[in-house]
């Protein structure tokens, strides 16, 4: 059974400041599409030398079909974490494209097209962990995005993690989604056909599992 | 027929790819220093090879002592391996003259970065490509492969394996940031799906063994340390026995030899892969993450209706010259994108020999090459 | 006397090898590699277990006659490659034969590192305080003074103490011995090949026609006298006042550590941590 909406390089791009674990955000999104969907998925990232600080940027692209060229060059969705690299990677978000603020990072945002979540206040002052705050995107995209399906999601993040961390990171990713849904509203337009065609695979999907039950 | 089991599948960088295709190949020695963008192979090997059944991890105090202590341990009867990058690479050209010299099978990993010196330690390049043939000094053959994507990570790291098994060879495994780093679902296969060569080992009597004898193939028996074939191992130009001579005779038999070993099996080497040629009237050359990009470019030049081609070359040498000449024979326009000041565009162009129009494509900024880039100059006609 | 074949160092020495050897006449290297054949033998070590790894320089050159496992490698990286050796099959003796400028100039830093390491590996430091193979050069242990090809009007360096590298670094074993010495160097080397862990001794040795013609010692014999006088137990040199000393240096065992060598730590580990897996 295909399980898949039909996806042409759809690029997704993280970016922030070193530290802000953009790089494993990335990873743990990447293995979830590429593992628990069966999307073709590549992750390609680039980073300077800093440890911390400096400037870090993680790509995804996502198809159904083989990915030939692997690094995004035309964003379906941008994450900013960091005003300067909201301000610099803004200009390859493609018409339609979806922008994601860090609300209190990003001060100035280029358009008032934007979704916006304090993610790092979240993270300090309802998780206690300011490290989870890249969970807490993740939960957030897995509402956005709607090829994402949560439950596989939160799976492939918590094979990704040690145990010993695994509860709290649970605890961000839910709330990174229940925000998001509260936040988010609506499919962004440019995204409302494939939240079609999820919802028809979604429904066609359930019989067959009641069945197996 | 019994159904096929499923492949097991993991979400890897290109680095990790190598080591899981090295293990796969039968790695049992890692010696090494760390140095970006390579380092992650170092530390799997690190975390890997003691959990397995007789694997040796060891870091160095450098790039020259690991390479030393890797040919220590293939002379030793392992199947051993080093990686590294950038400065590191042109640190290990002299024991790898050596390597190739007395004749030790192992295999070098070199992540590319960008050069000359420190130059760009977190970007690709693939500046290394004449060096890989031609780094360490004195008139030597050697092998060098190519992967573009995570999965021939795996699958050229099993093949440099026993490609150094079966022509008893250093051999280089050049991969470039962007593989290194990509991460990609890739299958494991399974223990039947793929070749793993082993070097062959003496069944002489001892006393009959000559360690650098010629045979049909050009390559002797190895037998490990300790075995009970006592031979002498040298650098120095040497005779069958190993032992060192400046004899005219002997040192163009050694010479000779060494070439031959390799250069008559070519056709076992050279490795490449063909997309939309047939009809090809203008055909991309390349090789490593740059032939994703030409991928995607000659793709898109089929569907506004340019018949290109591409020609992904997995041996960088041997340069694959029979795939090249065939290549020459129908199509007029080469096209030969890298991230160097063109390196491999020299091979093209010696075999081409002035028969087709020939474009190179050059970044030297840190930067992969668009396929929007690569496109252009095809559709320039 | 009747060379009857039977003698110690004719059951060591390569029968296929094309001698004449290469060192000089007055050389020191050869009663080293005879010394060396019957510390083998008075250990009862089988060749096939015996590995020699040698560097560059005429020290180098003496892995070729012997008949054991021999690896002539390239300058400085003697260790480097005993490493891999000794880390790939720890049953096997490994045994590094260096001159001083392999061991202490190009190959410094691997002497210091494997000395830290404490890998399980013999090495001799051939120390004949000049580059005799390239043509009379100043190496590290070209004592300050002396005249060398590269140092015409007097080497304004200080040479290496290696003794102290050596046990500075942090080697289970160091000693020093001469070539004059015949008896006390085999006992010397004895020791450092029995021994775990990593294992340095120094040999001072005569080079006559690249050193000695060039600082006032008129023929081979004056070097050897010169050693005789000056080479002191290290009891009695101790003894002596600093300010008395002169050019006496001592001789014997410096260090004698029994910490286990990395190869036996390392497969320590290995089993405990397979075993903790289940697996054997």
């Amino acid at each position: 059974m295909k399980n898949q909406i039909d996806l042409q390089r759809f690029e997704i791009r993280f970016s922030g400041l070193g530290g802000q674990g953009i790089i494993t955000l990335g990873r743990v999104m990447g293995a979830g599409l590429a593992l628990g969907h069966g999307y073709n998925v590549t992750q390609t990232q680039s980073y300077g030398p800093e440890a911390r600080g400096g400037s870090s940027r993680c790509d995804l692209v996502i198809s159904t079909e083989r990915i030939s060229f692997p690094k995004a060059e035309n964003l379906d969705l941008l994450v900013a974490l960091s005003q300067e690299a909201c301000n610099t990677y803004y200009p390859y978000l493609k018409q339609g494209g979806v922008l994601v603020l860090e609300s209190d990072l990003v001060a100035q945002p280029p358009t008032n097209h934007y979704l916006a979540l304090p993610f790092t206040r979240m993270a300090k002052d309802k998780i206690g962990v300011p490290q989870a705050m890249n969970t807490i995107v993740l939960g957030a995209l897995s509402r956005l995005l709607p090829f994402a399906r949560q439950t596989v999601m939160r799976k492939s993040m918590e094979e990704a993690l040690p145990a010993k961390i695994r509860a709290v990171n649970v605890k961000a990713f839910n709330l990174g989604f229940r925000e998001a849904r509260k936040h988010f509203g609506e499919t962004p337009a440019a995204w409302e056909a494939m939240a079609a065609e999820a919802e028809k695979l979604e429904k066609k999907a359930k019989p067959a599992a009641q069945k197996k039950k | 027929m019994p159904r096929r089991k499923k492949h097991k599948e993991i979400f890897a960088q290109g680095n990790e790819a190598v080591v899981e295709g090295a293990l796969m190949a039968g790695c049992s020695f890692y010696g090494g220093y760390p140095i970006t963008p390579s380092s992650e192979i170092m530390e799997i090997m690190a975390n890997r090879l003691p959990l397995t059944e007789d694997g040796v991890f060891i870091q160095l105090e450098d790039e020259i002592a690991s390479m030393g202590a890797v040919i220590g341990a293939s002379l030793a009867g392992r199947k051993a391996m080093t990686a590294t990058s950038g400065p590191g690479f042109s640190l290990k050209q002299e024991n790898l003259g050596y390597a190739c010299m007395a004749e030790a099978p192992l295999v070098l990993v070199n992540v590319m970065r960008g050069g000359p010196s420190t130059g760009l330690p977190t970007s690709p390049a693939q500046g290394d490509v004449q060096q890989a043939r031609w780094g360490t000094h004195g008139d030597h053959p050697i092998i060098v492969l190519s992967a573009s994507d995570v999965q021939e990570c795996l699958e050229m790291s099993i093949t440099a394996f026993n490609m150094a098994e079966k022509y008893r060879t250093p051999v280089i495994l050049l991969i470039d940031e962007i593989t290194a780093h990509t991460r990609e679902k890739i299958k494991i296969p399974h223990p039947n799906e793929y070749e793993v060569v082993s070097r062959i080992v003496p069944s002489m009597p001892p006393e009959w063994y000559k360690p650098f004898e010629e045979t049909v193939r050009g390559v002797a028996p190895m037998p490990p340390l300790g075995s009970g074939y006592r031979f002498h191992v040298t650098g120095l130009t040497h005779d069958v026995n190993g032992f060192p001579t400046s004899r005219p005779d002997e040192v163009v038999d050694l010479m000779e030899r060494l070439h031959r070993k390799i250069d008559q099996f070519f056709y076992d080497i050279q490795l490449y892969e063909e997309l939309q040629t047939d009809d090809a009237e203008v055909v991309v050359i390349a090789y490593g993450s740059v032939a994703r990009s030409a991928e995607y470019a000659v793709l898109q030049a089929r569907e506004a209706g340019v018949k290109a081609g591409l020609l992904k070359l997995k041996t960088l040498f041997p340069y694959p010259r029979r795939a090249t000449e065939k290549i020459l024979g129908q199509a007029g326009r080469l096209v030969v994108p890298e991230m160097n000041m063109g390196q491999m565009s020299r091979e093209v162009k010696r075999v081409a020999c002035g028969r087709a129009s020939i474009r190179t494509i050059n970044r030297i900024d840190g930067q992969i090459i668009a396929p929007s880039e690569i496109l252009k100059v095809i559709m320039q006609g | 006397m009747t060379i009857t074949g039977n003698e110690i160092i004719h059951q060591y020495l390569r029968h296929n090898k094309k001698f004449p050897h290469v060192l000089c006449a007055g050389c020191g290297h050869g009663i080293v590699l005879g010394t060396l054949i019957r510390s083998v033998h008075q250990l009862g070590l089988p060749k096939d277990d015996v590995v020699i790894v040698a560097g560059i320089g005429c020290s180098g050159r003496l892995a070729v006659y012997v008949d054991f496992n021999t690896i002539h490698t390239t300058h400085g990286r003697a260790l480097t490659f005993a490493t891999g050796v000794k880390m790939a099959n720890p049953k096997l003796k490994v045994i590094c034969i260096m001159g001083d400028g392999d061991a202490l100039s190009i190959g410094g830093n691997h002497m210091i590192h494997a000395a830290r390491r404490n890998i399980g590996v013999t090495a001799l430091v051939l120390n004949n305080n000049i580059y005799g193979m390239t043509g009379g050069q100043s190496s590290p242990a070209t004592p300050m003074g002396s005249v060398s090809m590269t140092a015409p009007f007097g080497q304004l360096e200080k040479n290496f103490d290696t003794v102290a590298l050596a046990s500075g670094a942090g080697a289970n074993y160091v000693a020093r011995g001469t070539v004059f010495h015949v008896r006390k160097l085999e006992k010397l080397m004895v020791k450092a090949i029995e021994r775990p862990g990593f294992n340095m001794l120094e040999i001072i040795t005569p080079c006559h026609t690249q050193f000695g013609r060039k600082n006032k010692y008129k023929t081979p014999v004056d070097m050897y006298k010169w050693i005789k006088s000056n080479a002191v137990d290290i009891e009695r040199f101790n003894e002596i006042d600093e300010g008395k000393r002169g050019e006496k240096f001592p001789i014997g065992t410096f260090v004698e550590r029994d910490l286990s060598g990395l190869e036996e730590r390392y497969y320590k580990l290995k089993a405990e941590m397979r075993k903790a897996r289940g697996e054997k």
